[in-house]
């Protein structure tokens, strides 16, 4: 046998700064399809779980003529029974837990200034309510508080408002009017996602109804399940006249659009970039080729087969690209593991609710994910170099032997 | 026995327009042990004919017969496997692979016919002795001199006992004393292994040393006769 890596290894021996420099290329183009496949993986994981964890949920029980965009608490859109069917609700296997909540709009006013917000009526004790739990002042809400709020971080500063303080909080009640009442500002949270705190603040479910007129029914039921493509199934178990049960996937169809989307464009993206780099090693490859003409003559004249000289280029690419790809991986995989802990800031980038992200979005590099652009990267780096192995398989010995004499 | 046979063979190289006709109905037969020198002006067609005969090229027309295999209609890969193991080369430049050894340049050939380790290695070390060039194994080329070298390409050329060796202008880049030390070991290959030589020279010195002058002008044979070289 033959032992090809070896040729190949003294070849690109031969031109180490050239070999190296397209090995690098590689690199850091795998190194950026990773990273980038890493930065997709971790934006849309914190898309979904943001805008599933904070605003929807994974399925809603609303009264099928609750319109959200309104955030009426007229009694004709609003849920009976809220608790009785939270707690059925519960009783399934498959439901993490189910909660009442009720939405009405409302204004916050302190000194001179208002801003317009949207009350949330919690039950404080439902684990749904997690995600509001981390506190940078104060305490959580208690279900039977009459008069302490809960606001966000980004209104509390806007607002220079302090635990402690009093705002007074205007709503728009269930027969159409608006009443107002002063509120003690118990906690501060944040979720990490500005886009959603700046704009709500929560209040006990009990007494967001007694505030706003909704007697004791809620605009919905937010219900977690242990998983979240169990939703369908749950929507039907569940389903019954009184009510409409709404999924995810209805609830979010932007963010399915987009999370279907990304894919395909981050196969767009990884075709530029792996486009750039094979180009790199073709061309090396190719000067190689050019440059070993005579080389390839002579092989040929003591019987080199024209596979066998295929074979010696590819393995020359084979060690380009295993250098190249390794060392792109661990380069990749590094950056990926350093921005997963520390996040890259973004901030509050002004999206609406239904694609909320977190202000730092921390990169996710999945082992799928890994293995398949190591692969990809790989076969097509061996593709591309078919190309020019072909060439130098096909020179004529004459030729060959001609053009450097 | 005859090593090779050429039947009225031309052959015209055509660049754009223009058509030479480097070999015109050549008819030549090489006999198993001969030290034959093609000579000729510069321009006479010998390389092309080394090149014929070698299946490195294909004629326009006529017929070319090695080892009494007719050659013309096979396919690259084929021809390469004619070539191996049945005709060897000396070229003019050094034609050494760069990232070889010496050694590592003469097993290659071995490598490619697929001899053992243990062969390959009694073999090497075997023509490189008989070279001369036993103590320089592990040099690569760029460490040696051109009549090293050549010698180095001798023995590779040697190294699967072809029956055919073909050389063309094997000593013109060498100084006197190397190009004879390079003469004076195809002679004695000749002599010990009756392993066939042709040569396309000008040199004098290899000249002296054939047993065979075939002379060609204009692509044809004009003279072929014994020549000086004791066998
Ligand atoms: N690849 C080629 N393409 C076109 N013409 C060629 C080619 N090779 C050789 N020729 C022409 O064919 C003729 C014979 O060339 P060849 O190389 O066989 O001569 P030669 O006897 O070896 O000469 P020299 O002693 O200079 O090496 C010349 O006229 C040459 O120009
Ligand atoms: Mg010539």
């Amino acid at each position: 046998m033959i032992n090809y890596f070896k040729l190949a290894y003294r070849n690109l021996g031969r031109h180490r700064r050239r070999s190296f420099l397209s090995g690098l290329a590689l690199a850091l183009g795998t190194a950026l399809l990773m990273f980038i496949a890493a930065f997709f993986q971790g934006e849309m994981r914190s898309a979904m779980e943001s805008t599933l964890r904070l605003n929807s949920g994974h399925l809603q029980v609303r009264d099928a003529d609750y319109d959200p965009d309104k955030l009426s608490v007229a009694w004709d859109y609003l849920v009976e029974n809220p608790m009785q069917i939270a707690a059925q609700i519960q009783t399934l296997d498959v439901v993490q837990t189910a909660t009442p909540r009720l939405f009405a709009s409302g204004i916050v006013s302190v000194r001179d200034e208002s801003v317009g917000v949207q009350i949330i009526g919690i039950d404080p004790a439902s684990p749904a309510n997690d995600p509001y739990r981390t506190l940078t002042a104060g305490e959580f809400l208690t279900a039977d508080d009459r008069e302490g709020i809960l606001i966000g971080y980004p209104l509390a500063q806007s607002l220079r408002l302090s635990v402690g303080d009093t705002l007074t909080l205007l709503v728009n009640t269930a027969d159409g009017s608006v009443d107002q009442q002063p509120f003690t500002v118990r906690g501060i949270f944040t979720t990490g996602t500005t886009a959603y705190d700046k704009g709500i603040v929560f209040l006990p479910l009990a007494k967001a109804q007694a505030f706003s007129g909704a007697g004791d029914r809620a605009s919905i039921i937010f219900v977690l399940l242990k998983d979240r493509e169990q939703a369908e199934a749950v929507a039907a178990a569940i389903s019954s006249p009184n009510y409409q049960v709404k999924t995810w996937r209805e609830l979010n169809q932007l963010l399915v659009l987009v999370n279907d989307f990304s894919d395909a464009y981050l196969v767009v993206i990884n075709l530029i970039i792996l486009g750039v780099t094979v180009t790199v090693i073709v061309n090396t490859l190719l000067m190689s080729v050019f440059e070993r003409t005579r080389e390839i003559g002579i092989l040929s004249a003591i019987g080199m087969k024209g596979h066998q000289i295929i074979t010696l280029f590819l393995a020359e690419a084979f060690l380009l690209a295993a250098g190249g790809v390794t060392a792109g991986t661990l380069i990749g995989w590094a950056a990926s593991a350093y921005f997963g802990k520390v996040g890259i800031y973004f901030g509050d980038l002004g999206l609406s609710a239904d694609m909320l992200l977190e202000d730092r979005i921390y990169t996710v590099l999945t082992f799928d994910a890994a293995v398949n652009l190591i692969i990809t990267a790989f076969v097509i780096t061996l593709l591309a170099s078919l190309y020019p192995a072909r060439m130098a398989s096909r020179m004529e010995p004459v030729e060959a032997l001609h053009s450097a004499q | 026995m005859e090593v090779a046979k050429l039947t009225d063979v031309t052959r015209i190289y055509k660049v754009g327009q223009v058509e030479t006709r480097a070999l015109n109905g050549i008819n030549l037969t090489i006999e198993s042990g001969e030290f034959t020198s093609l000579v000729g002006p510069s321009g006479s067609g010998k390389t092309t004919l080394l090149q014929l005969i070698g299946c490195l090229d294909q004629p326009t027309s006529g017929s070319v017969v090695i080892n009494g295999k007719e050659t013309t209609g096979l396919n690259r890969n084929q021809r390469a496997d004619l070539r191996k193991g049945t005709i060897g080369f000396v070229f003019q430049f050094f034609a050494l692979i760069p990232t070889l050894t010496a050694y590592e340049n003469v097993e290659m050939p071995l490598l490619l016919n697929g001899k053992s380790a243990a062969e390959r290695r009694r073999r090497v070390m075997e023509l490189l002795e008989a070279v001369g060039m036993a103590d320089r194994a592990n040099n690569r080329p760029d460490q040696l001199s051109g009549g090293q070298q050549q010698r180095v390409a001798v023995a590779r050329a040697l190294a699967t006992n072809p029956k055919l060796i073909l050389a063309d202008e094997p000593t013109a880049n060498l100084d006197t004393e190397n190009g004879e030390q390079v003469m004076e070991i195809m002679k004695k290959l000749n002599r010990e292994t009756g392993t066939t030589f042709v040569f396309a020279t000008h040199d004098p010195r290899v000249i002296k040393y054939a047993n065979r002058v075939v002379t060609l002008q204009d692509g044809v044979i004009v003279k072929d006769a014994p020549g000086n070289g004791k066998s």
